[in-house]
């Protein structure tokens, strides 16, 4: 209903802007100057004005942005340990991308106000100039230089898997449209697996090849439970279409792709207890409480039921187009203590165990 | 080819035609470039309102989700049961706007047009090396759009799988509904569109290398050829890569091959595939698939050179930069693609490599812009509507260029791959930049197209408006994508970490609508101004280059008499020592006048 709403406002909308121009169409006429199409001198003034406008509109958009939604994004606060390296590199990058969007947005707009036509004036043949262009290809190539550099290291600290750090190995396993995890137990090697050995009827899901000694103390779970300050490696299968294992509050992403096993490692810094009570989070939860609780008053009126209130969880999201359900593929991931850890991995079936 | 177009104005002098035109040969099989620009520019506009159209119902959807709407019931029937967008038709959508928009309108209808339109014009030719094989082209791209629109009456619906169609998705009928018939016409539809765009781009490589009038020395082409002439020569490198992909895809679907596929279970059952990989599909797409976004904005940057120039009754500054960098977008192009695939699972040094070369690309995009604003520098600014929109140009250009520095970073990419932030930034760098380039280009040549001038004042409101409302949508865009929020979602209601962003995406929603409203606005001026618009002079915007010395009403070879030679470079503006703030290039150098070295 709302959105018919609007469409009737853009069709007055569009009505008005069409009278509008019938007036300045029969203005333009007394005025002597007729409209062929070619600018004249009082709409280079009217529109080198309107530039220096739109300047200005690029600036308060970007300033009310920030006010509005500055604090939508994950720029801090993140939960594993490369995360904090990520977010300073945007920052970085942020800092570089408006100094320079400030300064080139200026001189555009304000050069097209500055320099605008009239009858008589006479522009500068200006056609090259080798130090300024050197200067403009010089000084991006320092600055990218510099970016890239930053950004292979961070690239490389990430990717590169450090075996030595004995990290847990979990298994994550997409398939449309849930996600199942497999911890490799004892032994922190994961049994071997091809879709080919799913059985459904004996409960092997996730076609563990049941021959394989490694797998019988695997732990399958629909739940990710991770121990804080761990370094942990996902192996990450997927059983059917592509899908992309993210995480956003750990700064991580891998697609998950048939026919081979993919790998990202990183190591979680804060707790899922520690991540609801830093200050950002609270203000983060209260505000989508408000916003649900606005929400299920509109709810209750139509006799619907009412939201649940909402509960920080870090999380794993599909993101990678997977098919008509892809928008609600998600699984919780908790972050607790080693010894909350343990507590709860002891309580979980093995493989073995669970095979029917 | 040639020889047979100057043939018939040797005997006639141009006077009248030498053989007989019917309405069939004239309108509909015609072999002439200006014509054959004429059809790509309105199917490629009749394309693009379908694209928009849909752009703005998944909008609507995003921002409002899952609430009935009298427009979904009308325009999707089956598909919005009681006016509620089905999952798998937003999907859908989303996929068919992206490949109308970036292959229909930016690739076809920007580059078929102005090539077509100005490579004969601007270097002064009587037409296309081959008449015939550039009429081919275009009702080849007419067959391939025909076949994309039929396949969105289909009963399990139109392709479904994001316009890059990443197998298995795409490979596997029972994965979506969409991967039926859906995704064959879609592969058929897009083979044949590939073969019409080689068809175009030899034609346009084979014009400007031969057909070049006399003096028209490569240094003297005006960059609109020169980015035509690129752009033909990436097509002809990626595009076969692309249509490979597509027939490997083929294959895996209906001859059971398993290129792209590997150890599937669907549906309780083992797929026989083994050994393909759909990271090798992601590549060869993506060989394509990145130098395509640069067949988009080279042309959208030579157009705007050439009207930035013009309008600012100055020289394009610094000619030879920008045909190197011109040269050095068109040469990295090819070899960045792997920065779409950083998560794909692909080595991890290779994403280093990617991310080096990737970076350099910004270096030339610098170069241009910087080039660009020291042309308007102590010009004086012609506010055309054409010269707005080429402003407006470079001001997205940059706000979306930017950002290109951090989805082109490995390392930042992590968490914002696939998110709303790589939306805004492609949409702000090619999408909304390439179109005002196409808008730019219709506002200016229009006087040659149709023989008449657009509306002015419509114009200004027309850019205005929609300067405005590209902002508003893609601006805020970025903040829901840095907040973690992924694309292709058909509704955001599943997870309530994502309930704070409902308001930014009415904001973005409501700009879409304003945005696609005031398209109506251009779309009157256009197809009124056709038969009612102000007769246009010959020279409408005292340009130089050659098409402006060609008769306002269209003949055949262009050119009545000889075809005029060339003397100097194409952006004599406000030379000193001339009385007229323009020199043409088909007027010789007056005695001592100097060429400026280039």
């Amino acid at each position: 209903m709302t959105a018919l709403f609007i469409i009737i406002i853009v069709l007055f909308a569009a009505v008005a802007i069409w009278q509008m121009v019938k007036i300045f169409d029969l203005a333009q006429v007394r005025t002597e100057t007729i409209n062929n199409g070619i600018a004249t001198d009082y709409d280079n003034k009217i529109n080198g004005y309107l530039m220096l406008a739109f300047l200005a509109f690029i600036y308060i958009i970007t300033i009310i942005s920030f006010v509005y939604w500055g604090d939508l994004p994950l720029m801090s606060n993140a939960a594993s340990e490369h995360g904090a390296e990520v977010d300073n590199l945007m920052l970085i990058s942020m800092i570089v991308i408006f100094t320079v969007q400030i300064i080139t947005q200026f001189l555009l707009h304000y050069f097209a106000f500055k320099y605008r036509g009239e009858k008589g004036k006479k522009a500068l043949y200006f056609a090259d100039h080798n130090t300024l262009e050197a200067v403009w290809t010089i000084i991006p190539v320092i600055v990218l230089a510099g970016l890239i550099i930053y950004g292979l290291f961070t690239w490389n600290s990430i990717m590169n898997i450090d075996e030595d750090a004995d990290p847990m190995v979990v298994e994550l396993y997409a398939q449309q449209f849930a996600w199942t995890a497999r911890y490799a137990g004892q032994d922190n090697v994961l049994g071997m697996a091809n879709v080919r050995l799913i059985d459904i009827d004996k409960a092997n899901v996730l076609g563990i090849d049941e021959a394989d000694p490694n797998a019988e103390d695997d732990i399958i779970v629909k739940e990710l439970h991770l121990p804080v300050g761990k370094p942990v490696l996902f192996e990450i299968r997927s059983q059917d279409v592509l899908h992309s294992a993210y995480m956003p509050h750990f700064r991580a992403q891998m697609n998950c792709v048939p026919g081979m096993i993919t790998k990202f490692a990183f190591t979680p810094t804060l707790t899922t207890k520690e991540m609801r009570e830093t200050p950002e989070m609270i203000a983060k939860v209260e505000n989508i409480n408000n916003i649900r609780a606005e929400k299920s008053k509109e709810l209750m009126a139509k006799g619907e039921e009412e939201l649940d209130p909402y509960e920080f969880h870090f999380l794993l999201l599909c993101n990678k187009i997977c098919g008509k359900s892809h928008y609600n593929m998600q699984m919780n991931i908790i972050v607790e203590t080693q010894e909350e850890f343990d507590a709860w991995i002891a309580e979980q079936k093995t493989f073995k165990e669970s095979l029917k | 080819m040639s020889t047979h177009a100057v043939d018939i104005h040797a005997h006639d002098d141009g006077h009248g035609h030498h053989h007989k035109e019917t309405f069939v040969t004239k309108y509909i099989f015609s072999q002439d470039h200006k014509m054959i620009a004429k059809q790509y520019l309105i199917t490629g506009t009749l394309m693009g309102i379908i694209g928009v159209m849909m752009s703005l119902m998944f909008r609507i959807q995003i921002a409002w989700p899952e609430e009935p709407n009298i427009l979904f019931e009308a325009l999707l029937g089956k598909w919005a049961p009681g006016g509620v967008m089905d999952a798998d038709i937003y999907l859908a959508l989303v996929t068919i706007h992206g490949t109308i928009m970036v292959f229909f309108v930016l690739t076809a209808g920007l580059s078929g047009t102005f090539s077509n339109l100005l490579i004969p014009y601007q270097i002064g030719a009587r037409d296309m090396a081959s008449g015939f094989i550039n009429m081919l082209s275009y009702w080849i791209f007419f067959v391939s759009c025909v076949l994309m629109l039929i396949s969105l009456f289909l009963e399990a619906g139109p392709a479904a799988a994001g316009w890059t169609i990443y197998p298995p998705l795409s490979a596997l009928p029972m994965a979506q509904g969409g991967s039926g018939m859906g995704m064959t016409l879609w592969l058929i539809s897009m083979a044949i569109f590939i073969a019409q765009s080689l068809l175009g781009s030899l034609n346009y490589i084979v014009t400007v290398i031969n057909m070049r009038t006399k003096g028209m020395s490569m240094t003297r082409l005006p960059l609109t050829v020169w980015a035509f002439f690129v752009t033909a020569i990436i097509g002809v490198v990626s595009f076969p890569v692309l249509l490979s992909a597509a027939l490997l895809l083929i294959m895996d679907r209906s001859f059971g091959t398993s290129f792209f596929l590997s150890d599937i279970f669907i549906q309780g059952e083992v797929l026989h595939y083994q050994g393909g990989s759909p990271v090798l599909f992601e590549h060869l797409f993506w060989f394509l698939g990145h130098p395509e976004v640069y067949i988009v904005i080279l042309p959208a940057m030579g157009i705007v050179s050439e009207i930035m120039a013009t309008n600012s009754r100055k020289p394009i500054f610094g000619y030879r930069a920008m045909v190197a960098s011109i040269l050095a977008i068109a040469f990295l192009s090819t070899i960045v693609w792997g920065h779409h695939m950083f998560v794909s699972g692909m080595n991890p040094f290779l994403g280093s490599v990617f991310t080096f070369t990737t970076l350099l690309i910004a270096i030339p995009s610098a170069v241009k812009a910087f080039n660009w604003i020291t042309t308007i520098w102590k010009g004086n600014l012609q506010m055309n509507p054409a010269m707005l929109f080429a402003i407006g140009f470079v001001s997205t250009f940059i706000t979306g260029g930017l950002t290109g520095i951090i989805v082109g970073d490995s390392a930042l990419d992590i968490n914002v791959h696939d998110t709303y932030f790589v939306i805004a930034h492609f949409h702000l760098v090619m999408g909304i930049s390439a179109i005002y380039g196409m808008f730019a280009g219709i506002y200016h040549w229009y006087p040659k197209m149709f023989g008449r001038m657009m509306n002015k004042n419509l114009g200004y409101i027309h850019f205005w408006i929609t300067a405005i409302s590209a902002y508003g949508v893609f601006f805020p865009m970025h903040f829901i994508g840095m907040a973690g929020l992924p694309r292709r979602y058909y509704t955001n209601s599943a997870f309530p970490l994502f309930d704070d962003l409902t308001d930014v995406n009415i904001v973005i929603t409501v700009f879409a609508l304003i945005g696609g409203a005031i398209q109506l606005v251009y779309l009157y001026n256009f197809f009124v101004s056709i038969f009612y618009g102000k007769k246009a002079t010959q020279n409408p915007w005292r340009a130089t280059t050659l098409e402006w010395t060609t008769p306002v009403k269209h003949i055949h070879g262009n050119w009545p008499g000889e075809i005029p030679h060339v003397y100097r470079w194409a952006y004599d503006y406000s030379k000193p020592g001339h009385d007229v703030d323009f020199v043409p290039q088909n007027v010789p150098l007056k005695e001592g006048e100097e060429e400026l070295q280039h």
